[in-house]
């Protein structure tokens, strides 16, 4: 920047750059390659024609999933136990990390390394299953999927970290008007905290979004269904079929899958590059804290 | 009642009872949370116990009777566990061989981007595959190897047979590998930027004086600087090679045909766990999992303080 760069570090920018449009181009070629075969003719991708852009352009798979009602119901779903797990998962996470963000609390020694170390050793998948499923009895209730994941240890330390880099003198300020501990977080922390909160739900709606094995586990009744789930069916169906025989069953299902999984990814690829800061913020965040 | 809050940051200056007394509201935050935290991480460590005891199936989440280890040595002495075993060390070490120093290099070049816009569209993109469900991101993989999917038209098109890639166990590798890349490069890359915008540009001016060109720079400064980073992203990634975190992958790439290749802990304790009800036997090879993986992050983070003097704790 400074200097002239030399006639080597031009090569390298042009080579960088190839590289970049490379790494661009495979990230996105999937996308690209699904969104075609969704609009594709059966035909066509049976064929092997379709490549970068619909063949024999047809919207038919779109309207068949739907008409069908199920596919709003998964989506329903999926919204429902998104907005409520993010909703518990955000107060819990909050109301743990306060109260671990304050130096003066003597019993921290002891729960913050009680958190963390669920980080490092965890229960295992049969253990956690008895739990849920024998234990409490969550078989086929959401709370199934809610409350096992409710608070993530690496989330908490995140919040923890913001929470102890807010300024102790507006809560000695409220402190010395009366207020108590539970005014000062919900009028002083909270409002302060509109990032971290923005970050936090961010992270655990994609996550909520994108789960698939809790309801696999645990929903008997199909029509609790996300719809991560339901598109798990259509792949796994499509693949059994490929491996039995007929190629012409299983691509007429493959243009249906496509479009399926493109409609359960779309909420996230159209508002991800406006959200995508805040993800970001969030992870850096955790890195100065080291 | 402020001042003295500030004063028993010195231990040991009023009691612990006087200390709880004084803050209990602030206490009474973490009683939800910590009750969650009882219930929902450290029950089912405790109910690893049932892997030294019979359990059958009921509400007695500590099983019916003490069997010691029969089912380590039951599980020890099986095949198809060792089979799994080699599985996940060959998978996860090979993942970790190719996407940590690919990541890197990426992190360096994305550094080595002058014009900004171009620099955030690069970001932005790279960013996108980690938010993707990992059902839609295998469904994508089985579209895109699929026979008549672009992978192989490219073959056919260059006069090579096409190849079921599904269906061959010494695909499974590949698949895994360069799906896991494609999902988590970019993403890899955050902490590493993050670490090189910390790095005093002095530094760099410095040694551009010393005629340092960027190459030169690149690993004379940039990489010294984010060595702590990489330390710290090494010691987890070499604490997750039991563990596993990619269990749900696998579950939705496998099949019959490439289980020999692609079956690892994680699904066999699935598969015999929760698809084949025996829940102690499953439960024992889980604890021996997670002890593994609970050893290896420890001695990795050891290793790291010892060489390098950056450690997670």
């Amino acid at each position: 920047m400074k200097m002239n760069p030399s006639k080597g570090y031009r090569v390298f920018q042009v080579v960088n750059t190839i590289v970049m449009i490379f790494v661009v181009f495979v990230t996105l070629y999937p996308f690209i390659y699904l969104i075609a075969q969704s609009f594709s003719s059966e035909a066509a991708v049976s064929a092997g024609k379709v490549t970068f852009y619909p063949i024999g352009f047809t919207s038919a798979t779109y309207k068949y999933i739907l008409r069908n009602n199920d596919f709003f119901r998964y989506y329903g779903n999926t919204i429902l136990y998104g907005l409520l797990g993010t909703l518990i998962s955000v107060g819990g996470t909050a109301i743990l990390a306060y109260p671990l963000s304050k130096n003066r609390l003597r019993l921290n020694k002891f729960f913050i390394p009680f958190c963390i170390f669920t980080m490092y050793f965890s229960g295992g998948m049969i253990p956690n299953y008895i739990l849920i499923a024998k234990w409490l009895g969550l078989r086929d209730s959401m709370l199934a999927i809610i409350l096992p994941g409710a608070i993530s240890t690496f989330n908490l330390l995140l919040m923890k970290s913001f929470f102890a880099g807010l300024p102790e003198e507006l809560e000695e300020a409220a402190a010395i008007d009366g207020m108590n501990a539970y005014g000062i977080f919900a009028k002083i922390i909270l409002p302060l905290s509109k990032p971290i909160i923005a970050t936090m739900s961010l992270f655990y709606l994609v996550g909520l979004w994108n789960e698939w094995f809790g309801p696999f586990l645990y929903f008997d009744t199909k029509d609790k269904w996300p719809v991560a789930l339901y598109v798990r069916q259509l792949v796994e169906g499509a693949n059994k079929v490929e491996f039995g025989a007929s190629a012409e069953v299983s691509n007429v299902q493959s243009t249906i899958k496509s479009a399926a999984m493109v409609l359960t990814s779309l909420p996230i690829i159209c508002v991800y590059p406006f959200v995508q800061k805040y993800f970001v913020q969030g992870m850096t965040m955790g890195a100065v804290k080291g | 009642m402020v001042s003295k809050g500030k004063k028993s940051k010195n231990a040991g200056y009023i009691s612990l009872g006087r200390h709880v007394r004084k803050e209990w509201k602030l206490y009474t935050f973490l009683i939800i949370p910590v009750a969650y935290y009882i219930i929902f991480k450290y029950i089912p460590m405790i109910g690893n116990v049932i892997a030294f005891r019979k359990y059958k199936g009921g509400s007695n989440i500590l099983g019916e009777a003490f069997v010691g280890l029969r089912y380590f040595k039951q599980f020890l002495g099986d095949e198809s566990f060792w089979n799994a075993f080699w599985n996940t060390l060959r998978l996860s070490i090979s993942y970790v061989l190719v996407r940590f120093p690919i990541t890197l290099i990426f992190a360096l070049l994305i550094n080595e981007i002058r014009k900004l816009k171009w620099k955030k569209i690069v970001q932005t993109v790279s960013y996108l595959p980690h938010f993707i469900s990992l059902v839609v991101v295998c469904g994508m993989v089985k579209e895109v190897v699929s026979l008549n999917g672009p992978i192989n038209t490219l073959l056919a098109s260059l006069g090579f047979d096409k190849i079921s890639f599904l269906s061959l166990p010494e695909w499974f590798d590949t698949i895994y590998i360069v799906s896991g890349v494609w999902q988590a490069l970019g993403w890899g890359t955050i902490l590493y930027l993050t670490a090189m915008t910390n790095i005093n540009t002095v530094l760099y001016e410095a040694a551009a004086i010393d005629g340092a060109g960027r190459f030169k720079q690149t690993i004379n400064v940039t990489i010294p600087g984010i060595l702590p980073t990489i330390m710290t992203l090494l010691i987890l990634d070499i604490g997750g090679i039991m563990t596993s975190g990619n269990m749900q992958k696998i579950l939705l790439l496998y099949n019959p045909l490439t289980q020999s290749k692609a079956d690892i802990i994680g699904t066999y304790v699935y598969r015999m766990g929760i698809s084949g009800g025996n829940f102690s036997y499953a439960t024992a090879v889980g604890l021996f999992e997670g002890v593994i993986g609970l050893i290896l992050v420890t001695s990795a983070n050891k290793l790291s303080k010892i060489f390098t003097d950056s450690a997670l704790w």
